[in-house]
C-alpha cells in the first residue's frame, strides 16, 4: 500500500506536488517542487516547517487540492453553547471530540492527522479511523480552542464536515460490543463442553467413567448456564415479543428448541440417566450468533439517516450594526440579515436584499438551471447561491421553511418498521405447527411408555430446531450485500434485498438521476456562425458572471477579442455590449426585439442571439442524459411500471418520451410533497415501489418508498435518508442488481429444502425415540454448516456469472 | 487418574484466562476498526530525525 516515491520532474505533465492535479502552469515552485496553485504551496510550507515532510513520502501526492481556497470564518466556534454540542467529553484539562473528515483518502491522511499534534501545542493526541473516516482529538482546552484546531484541520486542507446534526454518533457501537461478548461466551463454551463430551462420544454408551464422567457432566452445564441465560437471551426476547403479537417469528421455535435442548439436558444429567444435549445447545447458540454477524455488515462511512440539517451548514454569516459576524443556524430568527457568498446555502427562507441570485435549486427541487433573483424575490431555503455575495432576510426559521417542513410529514416520524413478512418467518410460521404436531403425534404414538413418549417429544424438538433455517438467510443475503458493496451499490441492511424482489414499479427522478449532475449541454440552433461572430459571442459572454453565459463561453473554441464597450447586463432579461463596433445582445426574445411578445417565457431553456439587430439563432440548454439511459430504460421497461417526477419543467418531455416510450408516465414540476403523496398512492393500490432519486427534494418519496436509492456522485457527499446509495457509475446496473436480489431468494428457498431434508433424517431418528446426543451433535453442526457453505459457494458462482464479482 | 483433575483444572484456567483477553480486546475497542491500524503499523517512527535529513530525502525523490 505504502510506495516509495517516484517522482519525475522532466515528465511533460506538471503535477502538483501537494495534490497531484495538473498545474496550469510551472510559476509556483518552492525548490523544485510544483504546485498547482497557492494553497497547495502553503500547505506544503506549513508540513515543511513543522517537519511532517514525511507525509510526502507515504503516499504520492497525497494533499486535498486547495484551489477552491475559500478562507472559511470559523467565528461560530466561539460560542459555548455549540462547543458543548460538538465535543464528547471534557473535565476542564483535557476535551475530547470527534470530527468526521471525507476528504481522508489515503495512508499519508491517516499519518498527518495522527500527527496533529507536532504541529500545535495544545493537541495531546489524534487516532484516525481509516473506514469511518472520523479523527478522534484530545486537546487542552487552555491551551487551543476548538475553533483554532478546526482552523488548523482546514488549513492543511482536512475541512471537518460539522454539521446540525453534531456530533458523530456510535450508536451501534455499544450493540455490536454485546453481540461480541456473546460470541465469545458461546464460543468459549461450545469449545470446552466438545471437549468434555469426548469421552462420552467415544464410549457410545457402553462405558462409563463413572465419577469422572459425572464431574465433566456438571462442568458442562456450568459452561452452558451462561450461554443459556446470556448469549441467547435475544432469541427468547424476540420469540416473545413475536408471539405477543400473535406472530410466529423465525425466533419462536429457535427459542423453543434451545429450552428444550437446555431443559432436556438438565434432567438427563441430574437423574443420571444420560450426558445430555448441551453441546449442540451451544454449537447452535454459536453459529446463529455468527450468522448475525455476518448480516450486520454496515458500511460505517455512509450514513442512511441523513436529513436536511446535514445539509445545511453549521452556521452563517449574519451582519448586525456592528458589521458581520457569525451565527449558528439553530439559532437564526426571521428577521436576521444573512450574507450568502458563491456557493453557500440559504438556509432559511429569505428575502433578496442586495445583490443579484442566482440560485442553483437542482438539489432541493430539481431544476436544473439556476434561477434568477432580483431585490425582494423570496428565496427558498436549500437553494445554493452561484456568483457573487448577496445579501436575505429571513422570514420564517429553518425548521419551518418550505423545503424543511418535509421532514414533519408521517413518513418521517413513524419508524422503520422490521419487515415482518420476511421469507423466512413465513416459513417458521407453518414450521412451528408442524414440529409442533409430529411431536405431540410420536408422543401419543409412545403414549403406554412413558420414558419413551417424553423422549420421543423432546427429540423432536430438539432435531427440528431451524438452525440451518435460520442461517440461510443472513448468509445469503449478508453475502449479497457484500456483493453489492463491491459494486458500489451499499444498502442500509439485508433486508432491503429481500425487499428488493418484490418491486412492481420503479419511480425515477429526473435532475440529478437520468441526468448527469452538473453538466448541461449547450446547443447553438440557427445559422452557422462565423468564426468571428463565434468570437464576438464569445467576448460579450466572458463579461458576464451568469451562469449560463459560462456554458455559452464554454461552448466555442475560439480564442476572443480584448475589449467589449457599453456592456449592460439587464437581470432577467440578458446582456448586450459593443465589441469591434457590433453590437451583440444575448438574452431572451422579449429583450432582443424589444417588444412585449410574450413568446418564450423560459429563459432558461432557450436563450436567443442577435448581432447588429438580426436575430441569429437561440441556444439552447439541454440537460445531459446519462449515457446508460436507453439501456438501462430498455431493461426495465418490460418487467416493472416506470415514472419520472421531475420537479422540473416540461421542457424535455419530448426527449423523455424518446427513451421511455409513450407507455411510462411522466409528471413534472413536482413539489418534495407531491413527490411524496405520489408514491403513496402507488402504494395503496397495492404496488411496490422503487424510488430512484438524489436530491433533498426526493427525501420524502426515497422515505415513503417500499425501497428508496439515491444516487450519488460521490458517495461521502451528503445524499438524503434511504435504504441504499448507488454510486452513479453503477446506475447501468441497476436491473442486474434487482435481478441478483431475486437470485439470491431462490438460494434461500433451495437451503430451505436442504435443511428440510436433514430435519426429515433426524425426524426419523426422533420419533423412534432412538436420537442420541452424538447423532445430535453431529447431524446439526453438519447441516448448519452445509447449509452456509451451500449458500456462500453458491451466491458467489452466481455473482461471478452474471460479472458481479 | 487424580493428574487429570489437575490438568483440568489447568486447562479451564487457561480457556478462561483467553476468554478474559478477548472480552478485554472487545472492551477497548480493537474489534471497533480492523483497518486502519495495518496502516499505522507501517509508519515508521521518526521523531527523533533532524531536519536536514527529511531535505535529503527531498532530493532523493
Amino acid at each position: 500500500m505504502i510506495e516509495t516515491k517516484n517522482y519525475n520532474p522532466s515528465a511533460t505533465k506538471l503535477i502538483c506536488y501537494h495534490c497531484g492535479e495538473e498545474c496550469p502552469t510551472d510559476d509556483i515552485r518552492l525548490g523544485d517542487k510544483i504546485f498547482c496553485c497557492n494553497g497547495c504551496k502553503t500547505v506544503f510550507e506549513i508540513l515543511q516547517q513543522n517537519n511532517l515532510c514525511d507525509y510526502y513520502a507515504l503516499d504520492e501526492n497525497p494533499g486535498i487540492t486547495q484551489k477552491e481556497d475559500i478562507k472559511r470564518n470559523y467565528d461560530f466556534l466561539d460560542d459555548a453553547q455549540l462547543i458543548e454540542e460538538l465535543i464528547d467529553f471534557t473535565d476542564g484539562k483535557i476535551t475530547k471530540v470527534t470530527f468526521s473528515i471525507p476528504q481522508m483518502h489515503c495512508s499519508s491522511c491517516i499519518w498527518i492527522l495522527e500527527n496533529l499534534h507536532k504541529l500545535r501545542e495544545g493537541i495531546k493526541y489524534s487516532k484516525a479511523d481509516f473506514l469511518k473516516k472520523i479523527v478522534e482529538i484530545q486537546y487542552a482546552p487552555k491551551e487551543i480552542s476548538l475553533k483554532q484546531i478546526v482552523e488548523l484541520l482546514d488549513s492543511i486542507g482536512y475541512q471537518p464536515d460539522l454539521n446540525l446534526e453534531g456530533k458523530v454518533k456510535e450508536k451501534s457501537d455499544s450493540h455490536t460490543k454485546k453481540l461480541y461478548y456473546k460470541i465469545g461466551v458461546a464460543g468459549f463454551a461450545f469449545g470446552n463442553i466438545m471437549l468434555f463430551s469426548f469421552p462420552d462420544y467415544l464410549s457410545f454408551g457402553k462405558f462409563h467413567l463413572e465419577n469422572l464422567g459425572r464431574a465433566f457432566s456438571y462442568l458442562n452445564v456450568a459452561f452452558a448456564l451462561p450461554v443459556f441465560f446470556y448469549s441467547a437471551n435475544e432469541y427468547f426476547i424476540s420469540a416473545f415479543k413475536g408471539l405477543r403479537n400473535k406472530i410466529f417469528n423465525i425466533d419462536v421455535p429457535i427459542a423453543l428448541g434451545i429450552t428444550v435442548l437446555f431443559l432436556r439436558s438438565l434432567f438427563e444429567i441430574f437423574t443420571g440417566t444420560g450426558a445430555g444435549y448441551l453441546d449442540s445447545m451451544t454449537a447452535l447458540v454459536f453459529l446463529l450468533l455468527v450468522g448475525r454477524v455476518f448480516q450486520n455488515k454496515t458500511y460505517s462511512a455512509l450514513n442512511f439517516e441523513r436529513n436536511y440539517k446535514s445539509y445545511f451548514p453549521i452556521a452563517v454569516t449574519i451582519k448586525t450594526n456592528k458589521g458581520e459576524s457569525t451565527k449558528p443556524v439553530g439559532k437564526l430568527k426571521t428577521g436576521d440579515r444573512i450574507i450568502v457568498k458563491n456557493n453557500e446555502l440559504i438556509p432559511a427562507d429569505s428575502v433578496l436584499i442586495n445583490g443579484r441570485g442566482f440560485i442553483d435549486y437542482s438539489f432541493v427541487t430539481g431544476e436544473s438551471n439556476p434561477v434568477e433573483k432580483v431585490n425582494g424575490d423570496i428565496i427558498y431555503a436549500g437553494g445554493r447561491q452561484k456568483g457573487s455575495a448577496i445579501e436575505v432576510e429571513t422570514v420564517k426559521e429553518v425548521s419551518q421553511s418550505y423545503l424543511t417542513q418535509l421532514w414533519n410529514n408521517d413518513a418521517f416520524s413513524k419508524k422503520d418498521i422490521s419487515h415482518l413478512d420476511s421469507l423466512v418467518n413465513t416459513v417458521s410460521k407453518y414450521f412451528t405447527f408442524i414440529i409442533l404436531s409430529v411431536a405431540t403425534a410420536a408422543a401419543l404414538y409412545w403414549w403406554g411408555n412413558t420414558d419413551y413418549a417424553f423422549n420421543a417429544f423432546t427429540a423432536v424438538l430438539i432435531i427440528a430446531c431451524p438452525c440451518a433455517l435460520a442461517l440461510s438467510t443472513p448468509f445469503t443475503l449478508g453475502n449479497t450485500l457484500r456483493i453489492f458493496g463491491r459494486n458500489k451499490f451499499y444498502l442500509k441492511s439485508t433486508q432491503v434485498i429481500e425487499r428488493l424482489t418484490s418491486i412492481t414499479d420503479i419511480v425515477f427522478d429526473k435532475t440529478g438521476t437520468l441526468t448527469e449532475t452538473g453538466k448541461s449541454s449547450v446547443q447553438f440552433e440557427g445559422e452557422e456562425l462565423s468564426l468571428y461572430e463565434k468570437k464576438l459571442v464569445k467576448t460579450l459572454v466572458h463579461s458576464s458572471s451568469h451562469p449560463l453565459s459560462k456554458s455559452i463561453y464554454n461552448l466555442f473554441d475560439v480564442e476572443k477579442f480584448k475589449d467589449v464597450t457599453e456592456f449592460k447586463e439587464i437581470p432577467a432579461k440578458g446582456i448586450v455590449g459593443k465589441i469591434d463596433s457590433h453590437i451583440v445582445k444575448i438574452g431572451s426574445k422579449m429583450f432582443l426585439t424589444d417588444t412585449n411578445e410574450k413568446g418564450e417565457v423560459n429563459l432558461s431553456t432557450k436563450v436567443y442571439l442577435s448581432i447588429d439587430g438580426k436575430i441569429r439563432g437561440f441556444f439552447s440548454i439541454a440537460n445531459s442524459y446519462r449515457k446508460s439511459l436507453p439501456q438501462i430504460v430498455s431493461q426495465l421497461k418490460n418487467k416493472f411500471a416506470l415514472y419520472v417526477l421531475s420537479g422540473d419543467n416540461d421542457g424535455e418531455k419530448s426527449q423523455l418520451e424518446k427513451l421511455f416510450g409513450k407507455s411510462s408516465r411522466m409528471f413534472f414540476k413536482q413539489s418534495p410533497h407531491e413527490k411524496l403523496s405520489f408514491v403513496k398512492s402507488l402504494q395503496k393500490s397495492s404496488k411496490k415501489v422503487l424510488m430512484i432519486g438524489d436530491g433533498l427534494n426526493d427525501a420524502g418519496a426515497l422515505k415513503q418508498s417500499d425501497v428508496g436509492i439515491s444516487i450519488s456522485d460521490d458517495i461521502n457527499n451528503f445524499s438524503p435518508a434511504s435504504d441504499g446509495i448507488l454510486d452513479s457509475s453503477s446506475f447501468k446496473r441497476i436491473y442486474d442488481f434487482i435481478k441478483f436480489a431475486a437470485t439470491s431468494k431462490k438460494i434461500i428457498i433451495t437451503s430451505f429444502v436442504i435443511s428440510f431434508i436433514y430435519n426429515l433424517i433426524g425426524l426419523s431418528f426422533a420419533v423412534q425415540g432412538t436420537l442420541s446426543p452424538v447423532i445430535a451433535a453431529v447431524l446439526m453442526p453438519i447441516s448448519s454448516i452445509s447449509v452456509v457453505v451451500f449458500t456462500t459457494f453458491t451466491t458467489n458462482f452466481l455473482a461471478k456469472r452474471r460479472g458481479l464479482l | 487418574m487424580s493428574v487429570i483433575l489437575v490438568l483440568i483444572g489447568f486447562s479451564l484456567f487457561v480457556a478462561l484466562t483467553f476468554l478474559g483477553l478477548y472480552i478485554w480486546a472487545v472492551k477497548t475497542g480493537q474489534y471497533k476498526d480492523n483497518y486502519t491500524p495495518s496502516v499505522r503499523i507501517l509508519f515508521d517512527d521518526r521523531e527523533t530525525e533532524s531536519k536536514d535529513e527529511n531535505e535529503n530525502n527531498g532530493k532523493d525523490e
